[in-house]
């Protein structure tokens, strides 16, 4: 390969366009639905009508002889496997019993998608009703309908303590908090309740399986994990994982959505019942109904300090609505227990909460992941105690942030923290007035994130022309991770971005990721991706100094691709380098390096923790926002006119990706502020559409959105470099409504801030209601 | 299922003959009979956008669109706009803005845009804004999106 273009001294830093910018623009990206096999068929569900009930057979002989139809699965075509991330509780379509509304009961493979619709319209199914229960307290009542029998029995990768429809409870507790309130000067006390939130990303859920004669599953998803969907068939259908190849074309968005399992395990049945490929693509509709969303929370949450502001003690109780089966229901428990201190010094905390089975679809992953519920509490409180204290908010959250040295909560100590730097940006961005001459009507909050999770590895191949291949199993879900972790193993091997090509994830190919999810890639995978890297270097001066007849010490890596003697003009090319190992002497030159994040949750010596899901997570990226809101005291219509995103990334390996992030969640978390809400009516949803379930459009959103990057660099992550995909989203209800009670004088505990909700506070403040 | 019966149109500059029904959508059409795969199914509501084309240069939500009420009609999708200096220009300008993420709104949107600068050469930040605002998305937060508009915008216009 002729290198085309110079290497222009690094690409970490630099805001390069996403490799995949030109097939997108010009229309020729493939997404599951863009996907066909010869003689693919189609398939398409039937969801279940009611909430709650026992499947007593099934009447399928009218839709097996509709025109068109192939085959169908039920319940009684999967065995007794059971999926899940933490509780394995999920059957591949409902068996035995349905526990929600929307969930698949039947699934059907015919010709077109028309016909195979129109086919499970005539598939009966008879049901014996039971009991729904539709909140977490009603499934935590004495005498409670139970959705899962068994759930004792089901296997769990942590000490869940499941019983009844209690599917799991976490205690974290550091310090002594029961004592600590009596030390206290000012305590508040709130009771808050937050909504689904759909994730709406563009592309609705699919997938697409092929079975060989050798009843080998071949299987294209969306997803934001090739190795969780491998994972999740296999437990569901009783399937060796090496049976399954799992493959992701471009996924269009995720935020959580795709993380786990949603209909690629009946898929799979269809194909292998059929004989045939088997495609299927959710409508809208079937999206909402049937995947997954946002958790509720209801939170009961007391603060207290000193006079003088400095944060004492903190308890936080969460009640979450699990839905129908764990999915990823008890991390978020966990995870956002881990975060309720926030970003701050409170030495005695504790935090509980319960997650509860109901009869809804399952709620699950979604960007910020149990964070933005419990900051929506926090962040309200820190303001409240500001203000009794005399404290600006800005002050107040520099008056008790973490510092260096500091731990996070239960866990280890923080290497980096860039939030005295973030405050200290928006501080000084938000001088000044509106356009208009008006004062700004400001509302502050501060968070932060982590980036270390689970298992990673990277491939790096030096091809014969020396090129080089990039394999990491990672899904860019359309955040740039393909063009990040480039960008890393770029600048380890000193070569332009151009000589790189990405490798799309393969089951069978890639190295194990376990997700694009958690903000993890950038640090987690970019390790891996730097070391494997590595590693090519390190082989590759070693064949050079071979070539050269010198030793290893006396030829250095240079930019461009190639390898010289130090002192002297002469060097060789990777294609020389790589063309001899391949056909001469050494072998081809492969980088591989797997890592698990191994930083302990939990420091045993220091505080208590019981049920935590997850062992090993850290390494925290911090952020501070801004929002100038107005409110229209006639009408309750909430409007953030200008808003100020500071995040401490750790190193922007691309800035442009970074704000883009920080703008997307910005975005994301202004609808989930203020009018994304999921609307059951009893058991069913009421609005699952676009049409009734509305989301930012861009006459919604400010004019001006600032994204301001902090680098604070962490030290074990690659070129310095931290998580940016959810921190952008944690505080935006807590700043807005932190904002809405600056224009009002009425404190929010209840998402979102509809216009309804805002004009009833202004009312009840001048006593109309 | 009523008749099938042959659909003559142009797309994207060529004369096409294809087999419809009455009740088949101009997005199936396009997906499953004529292999036009730029266009996306994101609601089949109308109300995301990204099954935008252009009929005789208006943009269309094809999901709402029978193929039946195309007879004769001039029909583009984004592959139709190679040689086309505003859409290029949009196209260099989203690039740079950073205003394709996943992907999946994309051509819908530059359709849209494209045939806005087509009526209005020279808008301001609000009209870009209300000519988007029927294509969603998800990802970008859409300041990326008017930005890229709005540089395109100059750039023709100089």
């Amino acid at each position: 390969m002729t290198v085309q273009t110079p290497f222009t001294g690094g690409t970490v830093g630099v805001p390069v366009a996403k490799l995949d910018n030109a097939e997108k623009a010009e229309g020729k990206a493939l997404y599951i639905a863009d996907l066909y096999l010869p003689g693919m068929l189609h398939g398409a569900i039937l969801p279940s009508p009611v909430p709650h009930a026992r499947i007593r057979g099934y009447k399928l002989d009218a839709a097996l002889a509709a025109t068109g139809v192939v085959a169908i699965v039920t319940g009684d075509d999967v065995g007794e496997g059971r999926m899940g991330a933490f509780i394995k509780d999920e059957h591949a379509i409902a068996k035995g019993k349905v526990l929600y509304v929307g969930e698949p009961v039947a699934a059907v493979a015919a010709k077109t998608e028309a016909q195979a619709r129109a086919a499970c319209r005539l598939i009966e199914v008879d049901y014996e009703e039971l009991p729904a229960i539709l909140t977490p307290e009603e499934g935590l009542a004495e005498g409670a309908a139970i959705l899962h029998e068994n759930v004792e029995d089901y296997f769990k990768v942590f000490d869940a303590g499941s019983v009844g429809n209690l599917a799991t409870r976490t205690v974290l507790e550091e310090g002594d908090v029961a004592r600590a309130w009596d030390g206290c000067d000012i305590v508040v006390e709130g009771e808050y309740t937050t909504q689904a939130q759909a994730h709406v990303a563009m592309e609705p859920c699919g997938a697409l399986a092929d079975v060989d004669a050798a009843g080998r599953v071949t299987l294209w998803s969306a997803n934001q994990s090739v190795f969780r969907v491998q994972a999740n068939v296999s437990e569901s259908l009783s399937l060796p994982m090496s049976k399954l190849r799992c493959l992701t074309p471009r996924v269009g968005g995720g935020f959580g959505n795709k993380m786990e399992p949603h209909i690629q395990p009946i898929t799979v049945a269809l194909a292998m019942k059929a004989k045939k490929p088997v495609k299927l693509i959710l409508t809208r509709e079937e999206d909402f109904e049937m995947v997954r969303a946002r958790h509720p929370y209801k939170i009961r949450m007391k603060t207290g300090a000193m006079n003088d502001g400095t944060l004492v003690a903190r308890e936080c109780e969460v009640l979450l609505d699990c839905g129908a089966f764990a999915d990823d229901s008890p991390g978020v428990l966990g995870y956002s227990l881990l975060m309720c201190g926030g970003p701050y010094r409170i030495p005695h905390l504790k935090a509980h909460g319960k997650l509860v089975y109901t009869n809804k679809l399952r709620f699950g992953a979604y960007r910020g992941f149990g964070n933005p519920q419990v900051s929506f509490a926090g962040e309200q409180q820190i303001d409240e105690i500001a203000a009794r204290a005399g404290l600006d908010p800005i002050a107040m959250r520099r008056h008790n942030m973490l510092r260096d040295g500091d731990s996070w909560f239960v866990g280890p100590k923080i290497a980096s923290n860039g939030l005295p730097e973030c405050l200290d940006a928006i501080e000084k961005a938000v001088v000044g007035k509106r356009v208009d001459g008006t004062p700004r009507n400001l509302g502050i909050a501060a968070t932060a994130h982590i980036s270390g999770l689970l298992g990673t590895g990277a491939i790096v191949r030096m091809l014969e022309d020396g090129s080089i291949s990039l394999n990491t199993g990672a899904t860019d879900i359309g955040q740039g991770s393909d063009t990040v972790l480039a960008q890393i193993c770029a600048e380890r091997l000193k070569v332009p971005l151009d000589m790189i090509s990405v490798a799309s994830p393969d089951t069978d190919g890639s190295p194990y990721n376990w997700g694009t999810t958690a903000s993890r890639v950038t640090y987690t995978t970019g390790r891996a991706v730097k070391a494997a890297a590595g590693k090519v270097v390190d082989q590759a001066l070693e064949y050079a100094a071979q070539m050269l007849e010198c030793d290893i010490e006396d030829v250095e890596l240079r930019d461009g691709g190639r390898i010289g003697r130090v002192g002297s003009n002469t060097d060789l090319s990777f294609g020389i380098i790589s063309a001899r190992a391949h056909w001469l002497e050494g072998g081809p030159i492969v980088g591989t390096e797997t890592l698990v994040f191994d930083q302990p949750t939990h420091d045993p010596k220091r505080a208590v923790a019981l049920g935590l899901p997850f062992p090993r997570i850290g390494i925290f990226s911090f952020a501070a926002l801004a929002v100038d809101v107005d409110v229209d005291d006639t009408t309750g219509e909430t409007r953030v006119l200008e808003a100020w995103s500071a995040a401490d990334v750790g190193r922007a390996i691309n800035p442009r990706l970074v704000e883009v992030q920080l703008e997307g969640g910005f975005v994301q978390g202004m609808g989930y502020a203020l009018y994304e809400e999921m609307v059951w009516d009893g058991p069913k949803l009421a609005n699952p559409s676009l049409m009734d379930y509305k989301i930012s459009t861009s006459r919604d959103v400010p004019d001006k959105l600032h994204s301001i990057i902090v680098e604070d660099p962490e030290p074990t992550g690659p070129y310095g470099a931290k998580g940016a995909g959810e921190i952008g989203l944690n505080v935006v209800p807590a700043a807005i409504a932190n904002a809405v009670y600056g224009a009002t004088g009425f404190r929010h505990r209840h998402l979102p801030l509809t216009s309804e909700r805002v004009l009833n506070g202004i009312l009840s403040q001048e006593g109309e209601v | 299922m009523t008749r099938k019966t042959l659909l003559t149109l142009t797309l994207n500059g060529e004369d096409t003959d294809v087999a419809t029904q009455g009740t088949v959508t101009l997005l199936e059409t396009l997906r499953e009979d004529m292999g036009v795969l730029s266009v996306k199914r994101g609601c089949n509501q109308g109300v995301c956008g990204s099954c935008t084309v252009v009929i005789d240069g208006a943009p269309v939500r094809s999901c709402l669109t029978l193929s039946a009420m195309c007879e004769g009609r001039d029909l583009r999708t984004i592959e139709g706009y190679e040689a086309d200096r505003t859409m290029k220009c949009l196209q260099k300008h989203l690039i740079e803005s950073g205003g394709i993420q996943c992907g999946f709104c994309t051509s819908g949107v530059l359709l849209s845009a494209q045939t806005y600068l087509t009526e209005n050469a020279s808008p301001n930040r609000a009209e870009v804004k209300s000519a988007l605002s029927g294509n969603l998305c998800r990802c970008t937060g859409y300041r990326t999106i008017v930005d890229a508009v709005c540089d395109a915008a100059e750039e023709l216009a100089q």
